[in-house]
């Protein structure tokens, strides 16, 4: 039935994204940039892609981060195509894929605010994704009770806000509270938002979403180790969506060590396998537990672009254009990855990227 | 004799001769004691040049794993620089600043020390934290290389200063002031045996003289004894005839 008519609105972008897809660099095109001596060489494989020239006005001694930003402002005009191109449900859709960004860039904005920095040089510093109308005018508030009744408001990003904070707590919390409480309460909205559009896009989207709320619940966890962060307010960001939900994140709010972690996802089949290797590498000491970590974290990141590229495979949806987003960036942040190996020598780890197709 | 060196413009004299003595004594013990400094030196100075040549290796891996580290942050979280620049209030690492005394050198030495918790540690809570944690706790170590890699420099550049100065005084005592107190002393001594030859030889000359008065006056002595002798004989003579003329002839002092 949702086939019916999705194809008169939302056909031509889902060509658009499906072919953008194409375009995704194949594990050939890896391999071939891993061999790269130099970066000048880097630059002259990548144009064999669909990057094409992107770099090629760079001047010489070319950096990591150029690489990087370059990567990602093709990746926002592709996104501004579509969004320009997009009709109601989608376009509210896709408007819903930047709030993510937004919200670091708020918290960005906010932290320069509270620390009375000038906040023009932030917005160089904002993710293109997440610029919004509204959000110069962020740089006018000059203390955080005003940015909060004047202009945070007018930001779409304001319910989440408005629910889980009052003007005092922006200033007095940490900001890392504050960001995570706020993408708690996005990831609760974006999920409420693609029930509401029921069929495929739903099934696609909760699959994705539970991953992105479980693997912060776990990552926020695992962080708070040690730190000053008490077991309640930890509770408090765990968004209320995911396979791990409720049970795994009341025990994940009380857990205090890694086996604790573990013992928690042993509910959920998928993300027990995870945790498995982590034995063999769990030592008493703490270094064991930061390589453990960062491998997790590595598995989290593979299996999230499972999950994406899992949403290609079903049609009519509207998940493919967050699952695109999702890839690319994975797509630039493997790029980067290489690029930093190159630059800095360090071919053993060249491999450590994660092959998209 | 005296013109072969530089010596010091000082009267010949025997009190002159005790006091460049000493002087040279001293000169010399300075020297031996100098000496001794800059060898002690120069053993510390080499081994604070391995040091450093093998913290300087150290540092190269050290800032290469570190920025690897930092590689590692930014592919798990993106930038996180600007939220860390705010979000850091307190000075974690510092620097504590020491002395330490060799052989009357004073070598400055920089310690660590480093305060627990931390501001930013819940940066990357999300995704990447931990990531984070091992990029600060790598950097932190790098910066302990570099400081432990600042103080055996500042050590070495202050060492080699010293030593140069010590170096310096040694060759100037060695080749200028011994040899100017040692020509001196020999200019000394000349001229006080010249004196000696000069005070003899007036002696001889003195003596010569003296003879030679004494053997004139003896000869005029002599002729004057002879002359008296014959003036002896005289009088006999002259008496026979004053006696003949005393009251011949009147005498102006006699009134009566």
């Amino acid at each position: 039935m949702e086939g019916l008519f999705f194809n008169s609105g939302t056909g031509f972008l889902e060509g658009i994204v499906r072919g953008y897809k194409a375009g995704i660099l194949s594990n050939n095109q890896y391999s071939n940039l891993a061999q790269c001596e130099t970066l000048e060489d880097f630059r002259t494989q990548l144009s064999a892609t669909d990057y094409g020239n992107f770099l090629a006005n760079e001047p010489s001694p070319l950096s990591t981060s150029t690489i990087a930003d370059k990567a990602t402002q093709i990746l926002v005009d592709q996104f501004n195509y579509l969004r320009n191109n997009a009709t109601d449900p989608l376009s509210k859709f896709l408007d819903y894929i930047t709030y993510g960004y937004m919200i670091d860039n708020v918290v960005l904005l906010i932290t320069g605010t509270l620390h009375e920095r000038d906040t023009h040089e932030l917005l160089e510093r904002c993710h293109p994704l997440g610029v919004f109308d509204t959000m110069p005018a962020l740089c006018v508030a000059t203390n955080v009770e005003e940015l909060f009744q004047s202009v945070l408001v007018e930001t779409p990003l304001a319910p989440y806000f408005r629910d889980c904070l009052s003007a005092n707590d922006l200033d007095d919390l940490n900001i890392e509270i504050i960001r995570n409480t706020v993408y708690k309460a996005y990831l609760e909205d974006f999920y409420e938002y693609c029930s509401s559009l029921g069929g495929p896009t739903a099934e696609v989207m909760h699959d994705i979403l539970a991953f992105e709320a479980d693997r912060r619940t776990v990552n926020i966890t695992i962080n708070s180790f040690n730190t000053e962060l008490t077991k309640d307010q930890r509770a408090k960001l765990f968004p209320s969506i995911g396979r791990l939900y409720p049970a795994g994140n009341n025990q994940l709010a009380k857990a205090d060590e890694y086996d604790q972690v573990r013992a928690a996802c042993e509910g959920v089949a998928e993300y027990r396998p995870f945790f498995v290797d982590m034995n063999g590498a769990h030592g008493s000491s703490g270094d064991d537990d930061l390589a453990a970590a960062s491998h997790l974290e590595d598995k989290f990141f593979r299996k999230e672009v499972h999950l994406n590229k899992h949403a290609f495979l079903r049609q009519f949806q509207y998940g493919v254009f967050y699952s695109y987003m999702k890839l690319k960036e994975q797509e630039i942040r493997n790029l980067t990855w290489i690029a930093e190996c190159i630059a800095q020598d360090a071919k053993d780890r060249i491999q450590d990227f994660i092959p998209i197709f | 004799m005296s013109g072969t060196g530089a010596r010091e413009n000082v009267f010949a004299t025997r009190m002159a001769l005790t006091n460049t003595k000493l002087r040279l004594k001293g000169a010399q013990t300075g020297h031996s004691l100098l000496a001794k400094k800059r060898d002690a030196l120069t053993t510390r100075f080499r081994a604070i040049l391995k040091k450093v040549d093998e913290a300087k290796r150290k540092m190269g891996r050290v800032m290469q794993l570190a920025s690897f580290s930092m590689a590692e942050v930014t592919y798990a979280t993106g930038d996180i620089a600007y939220l860390v620049q705010e979000q850091a209030k307190l000075a974690t690492f510092r620097v504590k600043a020491k002395q330490e005394n060799v052989s009357g050198v004073v070598l400055p030495g920089f310690e660590v020390e480093r305060v627990q918790g931390s501001d930013f540690n819940l940066t990357g809570l999300g995704r990447g934290g931990q990531q984070i944690i091992k990029a600060k706790e790598i950097y932190a170590k790098a910066i302990e290389t570099l400081v432990e890699l600042a103080s055996l420099q500042t050590a070495f550049t202050i060492l080699d200063e010293v030593i140069r100065a010590t170096n310096r005084r040694v060759n100037a005592i060695e080749h200028v002031v011994m040899p100017r107190l040692e020509n001196t002393i020999k200019y000394i001594m000349s001229e006080l045996d010249e004196m000696d030859r000069e005070e003899f030889f007036r002696l001889k000359k003195v003596q010569g003289k003296k003879k030679r008065d004494t053997a004139a006056r003896e000869a005029t002595k002599k002729a004057e004894d002879a002359e008296q002798e014959q003036a002896a004989v005289d009088p006999l003579l002259d008496e026979t005839k004053e006696s003949v003329d005393l009251l011949s002839s009147k005498d102006v002092d006699v009134i009566f």
